[in-house]
């Protein structure tokens, strides 16, 4: 992949890409932790942190290569938001899997698919 | 730098394909409302780049700032909904 990215780029799209390419990274890892971790609430710590830092990230790396305007502006108020209300949808989603009745997962013990702990 | 946005975009592309993987065949709902909230985050992402591919960032970012408020209030009027249901 490297060797399509023409070599000789000005030193504000070397930060961009630095920076976008370390968002695809966490992009990659919560992707990861949610298709592989055995439990809801892991599932969650996976998705809720990972996503919110690399769409900080991508943005940054997006303003630093468009430039300060309107548009980075808009861009910064989308990272601001995000930055506000991933974390409450997390927790608003965790909130509504514990009024359900979901038991968190423990080491020695197995799941059932609807989430009840068996022996 | 197109042609890096452009790969940038299909790898996001199949991390949603990841996802989805989730939303199918998640084991409760709730599983299938985290992972359409992360797909919801991912698109954002992909429009933001497809802005900058098409030359038209002032119009592609109303549209990601729309999108990440109907995900969010999406997201929490389903929450509430289970919320006073009870079960899921």
């Amino acid at each position: 992949m490297l060797t399509m990215i023409n070599l000789n780029l000005p030193a504000n799209d070397i930060c961009a890409v630095i920076l976008i390419i370390s968002g695809l990274f966490f992009f990659f890892t919560s992707t990861l932790g949610l298709l592989r971790f055995p439990d809801l609430y892991s599932r969650m710590h996976a998705t809720g942190k990972g996503d919110t830092l690399a769409v900080l990230l991508i943005t940054s790396g997006a303003i630093i290569h468009h430039g300060l305007n309107l548009n980075s502006a808009k861009l910064s108020l989308i990272a601001l938001f995000i930055f506000i209300a991933n974390p409450t949808a997390t927790h608003a989603i965790g909130r509504a899997a514990y009024r359900c009745g979901i038991k968190p997962w423990l080491r020695n013990c197995k799941t059932t698919d609807s989430g009840e702990p068996q022996k | 730098m197109n042609t890096f946005f452009l790969f940038v975009d299909l790898f996001l592309g199949f991390l949603v394909l990841g996802c989805l993987y989730r939303v199918v065949l998640g084991p409760t709902t709730i599983d299938r409302m985290i992972a359409v909230s992360a797909i919801g985050t991912k698109t954002l992402v992909i429009l933001i780049l497809i802005g900058f591919i098409f030359g038209r960032v002032e119009m592609f970012v109303d549209i990601c700032t729309v999108y990440a408020l109907l995900n969010f209030l999406g997201t929490l009027a389903a929450t509430k909904y289970f919320e006073e249901k009870g079960k899921c």
